[in-house]
Formats: structure tokens, C-alpha cells, sequence
């Protein structure tokens, strides 16, 4: 761990429990994503130092900034973070270039006015330093909470919702400033959003939290297809997921062989578990491959499985094709294509289809019980 | 025009508003923001005045003065005078029933900034005080003033609690609605009339104030 980076250990039970830990590098972007009330604001305030009885150690930038061993409890003041509020929390009656000001307290009185329109500048905002937070778009409000945050030469910027308050084209313009902004900035940024497309656009790194606990901990593409389990998987959105239990494995074919009530699937071998073990695995809707009526598909023969299509949705330009396979206990396995390979292949809710589920794509986790749903 | 009895209620009412000045941004933030057991009670204590007549209020208030009162007797080895009918008297009994007018718009318009204002101006790293000169008082300034002018245009109209604990003696407790009173038992309806003149157009002052700070801090939407 780089001692530039930002390191939390924190738990608490009140007001919202949390037993979550994670580690931000210098220059990273770390995004905290879980469904509503997972504590991810809770855990962000917790590194400000806005809320005060979390337990455990939080260091950023060589310093120490939480030691709850060593009753060490930086005020907010002391922690030198930059927090952009989810509705921005922009003094009202102070202008853009006041709010600025208002956090270059560390810098001498002549240079403030200086430094503070070069920020505005920086976000975009030179022109507009006189209007007041009401005179600005929301847009324009996120820009100026974002500089009031850089003002203070944080060693540490903490970003909570910032895009949720914003229309989409807003939105989408938002993501460019930030990850262009980014280029210039050395510390670490840690990003709450309960939106997952945005993670995974914008963050090198996801930290899925779930009732206050880190639940898995990777890039976005390692999260979202190789989850560490059913409860992630159901989180990041995988549609599915399924049991099954190991039947062997073939080395030699970089193969691990899973019995799926009673349908055999060949997987991407996964050596950690021992034949006989109940499993969980799961398949994004890119790796499965829909066999064509007219002539053989790519990939026909790996894992084919049939079944009755039960749900048939076309949104947009693609369709989600839900099939109900007889043999595999009448499991629901969805699939997404170009909605007019749906058309030219006839699929429709009650006729049959037949898909192949690419080895490679097959994620084996280990088993969970999930009758317990996630309160997404 | 009895001038002794307006320099008077100028003087008592502007020294109840520089006491209940300090006292309701104190009571007033605390009650808005933190949360302490008997918080409640204390709101409810807080805003008696409003609902108890006012010949009530001055009777309690005229027995604690007494040299057989607490306060009274302590006043009292401390002064060399009584409390009761005098100036100093009249000012605690004026800072007492003036309570709720001061605490309760200060306590709303520190309730009404908007929750994360206050953490955010922690992260930008300013001091408490600082957040308080800087970003809480401008923010609750409309209410402040309000609470002020609506203390001091009360204390000027105050009549059954100053009579109570106060009495009649010029210069030292005839405040101007009293004189207003003591003219019209001796029939002296013109000084009355000037008097009563004298203290509508206070008030309309007053009012005037506190209604132009609300409608100047009307948000604009955008």
C-alpha cells in the first residue's frame, strides 16, 4: 500500500452498522456501490470525519487520520479531504467565487481571489464567479462544489452522488470533465453511486458494500463478470444465476465439469472446488450464443441446452429472451440479442429455442444461500 | 408627551434586546440542532410566556423579587436596593417574558439552513467559529433581525408585567404604556392620544422590518 493512498478499516453499529475496509491508491478512482441504504454515504462521511463513532484506523497521505486503539479522531477540519456533497451543499448566500474562497482558508489572503478563479476556470465555470449558487444550473452548482472541493489541496477527494441530481445530458457531460480532470489530479478519489453503469465507467476499481460490509473488492470488469458470489452477482445485476454441483475436472482442457440439475456444463476449469460441492455459477447475457434455425452457429456445440421461450422483450434495439429449460429443473435462462436477430429467428413467448452457454463465460463461485434476497 | 416615559421604554427595550441578543443565537442553535433529553420541556417552558396572562407572569415574577423571594434578597445584599419596582427589575422581568419572541424565530431560521451546509463548511476546513461568523449568522440573519425588532417593539407595548413588578414611578419604571394608562385615569386624553400616536407608528416600524428581511431572503427558484 503506497502511503500517499487513502486506507479505511471502520466499523460501528450505529447509526448505520458498517464493517467495510478498503484501500485507494494515489491518482485511483474507487468506486462505493451498493443498493440504497448499504452505507456507503455513511462510510464516506465516516473518512471526512463527519461521522464521529465509527471504530478502526483511517490514514491518507502519511497521516494518521482515525485510530480508535490510540483515540486518535481527526476533526474534519484537521483530515484534509475534499467532499462534493450529493446535493452539493454550496453556501447559498455566498458566490461561486465566494465558495471557493471559502476553502482556500490554508493560503495567504492575496492569492486567494487568484487561485479561486483559477479553479472556476478549471471546471469550466470563468465568466460565472459572481452568480449566486440560485443563479446556476445544477450542472453548473456540481462544477462549483467539485472546485470548492480542489480548493483545499485535498489529499483525498470523496465524491458523494455527485451526478444523481443532474439530467442525463448533464450527466453524460459531467463524466468527460471528470475523467479528464482526473489526468491532473494525484490523489485518491473514492466515488459513491448506486449506479452501476457509472462505476463502471468511471472507476478503476468497484467496492460492492452490502449492509455496511465489503463484499468484493476489484476492477469493474472482474466484479461484474466474476463475481465473488451469488449475493454480488444478484447486485451487480446478473440475471443469471443458478446451482449446480462439481462433477470433475479435465485439466488437460483447461475444463472443471458442473452437473446443472441433471444437465451436464463444461465450464473454465476452477480447480478450488473439489468434486461433489454444491456451487453457484452464472453467465452474463453476452456469453450465451443463440443457435440459428437456418444453419449451424458459432460455438453450436459447446454447452447447448433447449427449452420453451417463457418472456420476450424488445427494448429499444435488443431484445431479452428469457428460456425455460425442461431438462435443468425449468431454470430461466436470459439472453440479449439485436432485436432483429430475435425477429428473423421467429422467437416468441411458447415456441422453442436452443442456445449454447460458452464455456469460458461460465463463472463458478462458491455455494450461497440466496432465498434471502438483496433489498435492491 | 411624557419624554421621560419614551427615553425609558427606548432604554428598557434596547437593553433587552442586547441581552436577549447572545442569549437566543445561543438557545435558539441548540435548539435547533442538538439533541439533548428535555429538549422538549425546555420548548414548551420556552414559549409560556406567550399563553400566560401577563398580570400572572408579573405576580410570579413580583414574589421571586421580594425581599422574601431568593433572587429578591440576593439582589438585594448585592445592590443595596430591592428588585422589585425598579429599573433593573423591570429589565430581568422585560428579558423573561421576551423569551420565546427572541429564541423561537432565531431557533426556525437556524433550522432552515439546509442540513449539509454546515458539514460541508467543516470539510472546506473552517474553524467553528468561522462556520458560525461566516456562513450560520448570515444564513440566519433575516431571523435574527426578526426576532430583535419583534423583542423591542414587544418590550415598548408591554403594560401588565410592568405594572406588576414595576409600578408607576416616573423615571424609573413609568414606561410609555404606562403613562398611556396613567393619562387616561386623569382624563388627559390629548397626551394620551400623542402617546398611544407615538407608539402605533413604533410598531408599524417594526413590523415594516421584520417583513422586509423575510421578503428580501425569499429564495429565487431557478
Amino acid at each position: 500500500m503506497d502511503e500517499r493512498g487513502l486506507s479505511v478499516r471502520v466499523a460501528q453499529q450505529v447509526p448505520v452498522p458498517l464493517d467495510a475496509g478498503f484501500d485507494c491508491a494515489p491518482g485511483e478512482l474507487l468506486a462505493l456501490t451498493g443498493p440504497s441504504g448499504s452505507g456507503k454515504s455513511t462510510l464516506l462521511r465516516c473518512i471526512a470525519g463527519l461521522e464521529r463513532g465509527a471504530r478502526g484506523t483511517i490514514a491518507c497521505g502519511g497521516s494518521v487520520w482515525l485510530d480508535s486503539d490510540r483515540r486518535v479522531n481527526a476533526t474534519p477540519q484537521a483530515r484534509s479531504v475534499g467532499l462534493v456533497f450529493q446535493h452539493y451543499a454550496l453556501f447559498p448566500h455566498l458566490s461561486a467565487l465566494g465558495n471557493v474562497q471559502a476553502a482556500l482558508g490554508h493560503r495567504p489572503r492575496e492569492v486567494r481571489a487568484v487561485r479561486a478563479r483559477e479553479l472556476l476556470a478549471s471546471v469550466h465555470l470563468a465568466g460565472l464567479e459572481q452568480r449566486r449558487p440560485s443563479q446556476l444550473s445544477g450542472g453548473q452548482q456540481q462544477r462549483v462544489a467539485m472546485a470548492r472541493a480542489l480548493a483545499r489541496d485535498p489529499q483525498a477527494l470523496l465524491l458523494d452522488e455527485p451526478f444523481a441530481a443532474v439530467d442525463r445530458v448533464t450527466r453524460q457531460k459531467l463524466y468527460r470533465e471528470l475523467a479528464e480532470l482526473r489526468r491532473s489530479l494525484a490523489m485518491p478519489i473514492v466515488l459513491v453511486t448506486h449506479d452501476l453503469d457509472e462505476a463502471a465507467m468511471l472507476a478503476d476499481r468497484m467496492c460492492i458494500l452490502y449492509r455496511g460490509r465489503t463484499l468484493q473488492i476489484g476492477t469493474p470488469q472482474d466484479v461484474m463478470m466474476r463475481p465473488a458470489d451469488a449475493l454480488v452477482a444478484r447486485l451487480v445485476d446478473l440475471r443469471n444465476v443458478f446451482e449446480a454441483t462439481v462433477r470433475g475436472h479435465e485439466p488437460a482442457q483447461r475444463r472443471t465439469l458442473i452437473d446443472w440439475h441433471g444437465v451436464r456444463l463444461e465450464v473454465a476449469h476452477a480447480p478450488a472446488c473439489a468434486p461433489g460441492t454444491r456451487v453457484n455459477w452464472t453467465i452474463p447475457v453476452s456469453g450465451i450464443v443463440l443457435h440459428r434455425r437456418d444453419r449451424p452457429s458459432r460455438g453450436e456445440h459447446e454447452n447447448p441446452v433447449s427449452g420453451i421461450v417463457g418472456e420476450c422483450i424488445t427494448l429499444g434495439d435488443d431484445t431479452t429472451i428469457g428460456i425455460r429449460v425442461a431438462d435443468a429443473d425449468h431454470a430461466l435462462v436470459t439472453l440479449r440479442v439485436p432485436a432483429h436477430v430475435a425477429r428473423r429467428n421467429g422467437i416468441a413467448v411458447g415456441v422453442d429455442a436452443r442456445v449454447s452457454l460458452l464455456a469460458d463465460a461460465i463463472h463458478v463461485m462458491p455455494w450461497r444461500e440466496m432465498r434471502a434476497a438483496p433489498d435492491a | 408627551m411624557d419624554w421621560q416615559a419614551l427615553t425609558l421604554s427606548l432604554k428598557l427595550a434596547g437593553c433587552t434586546v442586547a441581552i436577549l441578543l447572545p442569549v437566543g443565537l445561543l438557545a435558539g442553535r441548540a435548539l435547533a440542532w442538538r439533541r439533548f433529553r428535555g429538549r422538549r420541556l425546555a420548548e414548551a417552558a420556552l414559549a409560556l410566556p406567550l399563553v400566560l396572562p401577563p398580570t400572572v407572569l408579573g405576580y410570579y415574577l413580583l414574589s421571586a423579587f421580594g425581599t422574601r423571594g431568593t433572587l429578591g434578597r440576593a439582589f438585594e445584599a448585592l445592590a443595596g436596593h430591592p428588585l422589585a419596582f425598579s429599573f433593573a427589575g423591570l429589565l430581568v422581568a422585560s428579558v423573561i417574558f421576551n423569551l420565546p419572541f427572541a429564541i423561537q424565530p432565531m431557533q426556525r431560521a437556524f433550522e432552515a439552513i439546509p442540513a449539509d451546509v454546515r458539514p460541508a463548511a467543516a470539510c472546506c476546513g473552517m474553524s467553528p467559529w468561522r462556520i458560525f461568523a461566516d456562513i450560520e449568522l448570515p444564513l440566519a440573519w433575516p431571523g435574527v433581525l426578526s426576532a430583535l425588532v419583534l423583542t423591542f417593539a414587544h418590550t415598548l407595548g408591554e403594560f401588565g408585567v410592568v405594572l406588576m413588578v414595576g409600578g408607576n414611578i416616573p423615571g424609573e419604571t413609568r414606561t410609555l404604556a404606562i403613562a398611556i394608562y396613567d393619562r387616561v385615569q386623569a382624563f388627559d386624553t390629548r397626551a394620551a392620544g400623542l402617546m398611544a400616536a407615538m407608539l402605533l407608528v413604533l410598531s408599524l416600524i417594526a413590523i415594516a422590518i421584520a417583513y422586509s428581511t423575510q421578503w428580501r431572503t425569499e429564495p429565487a427558484r431557478g
